[in-house]
């Protein structure tokens, strides 16, 4: 079965052709040039933009790899959560031309998506395994049984890690979204200058809050400044602290999951996964516990079509299917 | 009206009283710098609506819905709002005309587009802890601010 599968739940548009044999094909298309005069995502220009971009990407995408309509099986959409009037556009789109082609649809839980991308991987994780979502709209700890059998483990009651870092380097002059250049601020930053507290890690449960983290990195950074002060450096510090803390609490929470769990898999997804201290930390925590963590491919850690087509391969093959009428969730719990 | 509040329980405390005093509906702005506790303040108010889950930030999802018994709530946050045209695709007038509270955080972005507020809560860093400053811009806030020093 061969399966198109097509992205739009924020500011990227994702296209990507998955088969039995694996990965086909995948095109991302990202509008942050687009976002980055306005300083963050904003609904209308994202669906205008998708709406835009769909088509032709999918007509290339086709053409260059020598793919007809007949060459495809089936077709899945991310159906939320995510901005509505970009989720819409994706719809619409694969819908429609799941009509045309008269192939079966299916919509797909973005989230789905994110934390089944790492069997993409030429070494996949086997079930059942802890996935760890971390990015600017999430981060949740799921339990993953099964394809489909998810359980929600705890979530950030407030602000997302991903979140949290953008607006602590809004706050220290950054700009908007700024979470990779605060993690590239961090490395030049002394770790033992400040401690930043770990949040809700000294009581049971697997909750996330970042909120007050942001708030530390604050009144650290108003508390600190003087006319003699290195503001550069004084950043610096306060960016690695912040770091430290965010990639600890994570760790705390990761252990906990699979001590709770009895399990030695872990898989980290979505857009912070990219950090790469904390790629190497939860590496390194997994190898002390005898286990093992799986992460997907850079440019499959951010929003892409190929999950999208994975997880619409996976469920369609077992027969599912949508009617014509669609419908997008822009809020939708996994679990 | 002002106070003065030296933590983050103060603010939810004030927030979950102006959630008690409210009937239906409001328009209520909150305004101050990222990290001055305006989430917080919402979480209180929410609180106060005998809503008892997580109130996450919005920044992301820019409106979060909670249809509760005593009515529904929108907490939005435009900071990610480049213009407010944008407002109408997210049916914002609709909830306006709607019997439902409003919560909204960074206003601004959408100057020129939303009604005055009923109250225009501004929060900022004190020496130590918050301000936190209520400005009534309609009889209906006025009502609330009365119920609320009365309680």
């Amino acid at each position: 079965m061969r399966v198109l599968g097509v992205e739009t739940s924020c500011d990227e548009t994702g296209i990507a052709i998955y088969d039995d044999q694996g990965l086909l094909a995948h095109e991302v298309y990202s509008q942050t040039k687009i976002h980055a005069d306005y300083g963050g995502v904003v609904p209308e220009l994202a669906s205008r933009d998708h709406v835009r971009k769909l088509a032709p990407m999918a007509r290339q995408l086709l053409q260059q790899h020598h793919i007809s309509q007949s060459d495809i099986d089936g077709l899945a959409y991310t159906a939320g959560p995510g901005l509505a009037g970009a989720l819409l556009v994706g719809a619409a789109f694969t819908r429609s031309l799941a009509w045309a082609w008269r192939k079966p649809a299916i919509g797909i839980h973005h989230m789905e998506g994110h934390l089944l991308a790492p069997m993409l991987e030429a070494e996949s994780p086997d079930f059942p395994f802890i996935a760890l979502l971390v990015s600017g709209g999430h981060t949740q700890l799921i339990q993953v049984k099964a394809i489909g059998q998810y359980e929600l483990l705890g979530e950030s009651v407030d602000d997302a890690a991903g979140e949290a870092f953008d607006k602590t380097a809004k706050l220290l002059g950054l700009g908007y979204p700024g979470g990779p250049e605060l993690a590239r601020l961090a490395q030049s930053g002394d770790p033992n200058r400040f401690q930043f507290p770990r949040p809700m890690t000294d009581r049971p449960g697997l909750d996330f809050s970042f909120s007050g983290l942001k708030t530390f990195a604050l009144t650290t950074w108003r508390t600190e400044q003087s006319p003699t002060a290195n503001l550069q450096q004084l950043k610096a510090d306060i960016a690695r602290a912040f770091e430290d803390a965010v990639i600890d609490t994570l760790l705390i929470k990761c252990r906990r999951a699979l001590q709770q769990t009895h399990c030695q898999r872990l898989v980290m997804a979505g857009g912070v996964s990219a950090n790469q201290r904390l790629r190497v930390s939860i590496t390194d925590m997994l190898d002390s516990m005898q286990g093992q963590a799986y992460y997907p491919r850079t440019d499959l850690c951010t929003d892409n079509g190929a999950m999208i087509a994975y997880a619409g391969w996976h469920h369609l093959k077992t027969g599912k299917q949508e009617s014509l009428a669609f419908n997008i969730q822009p809020r939708w719990p996994l679990a | 009206m002002k106070w003065h509040l030296a933590n983050a329980a103060a603010q939810v405390a004030l927030g979950q009283r102006l959630g008690e005093v409210i009937d239906r509906k409001a328009l209520i702005f909150l305004q101050g710098d990222l990290g001055a506790g305006k989430t917080t303040l919402a979480r209180g108010l929410l609180r106060g609506r005998g809503y008892e889950g997580n109130v996450k930030s919005p920044t992301y999802t820019l409106i979060e819905p909670y249809l509760l018994p005593k009515g529904a709530c929108y907490h939005l946050d435009l900071y990610r709002l480049a213009d407010a045209e944008e407002l109408e695709y997210l049916g914002l007038r609709e909830m306006l005309a709607e019997s439902a509270i409003l919560l909204i955080e960074w206003p601004q972005r959408a100057q020129g587009w939303l009604p005055e507020a009923d109250l225009a809560i501004q929060i900022d860093h004190a020496e130590s802890g918050r301000s936190v400053e209520l400005r009534v811009g309609s009889p209906s806030g006025q009502h609330i601010l009365n119920q609320l020093q009365s309680g």
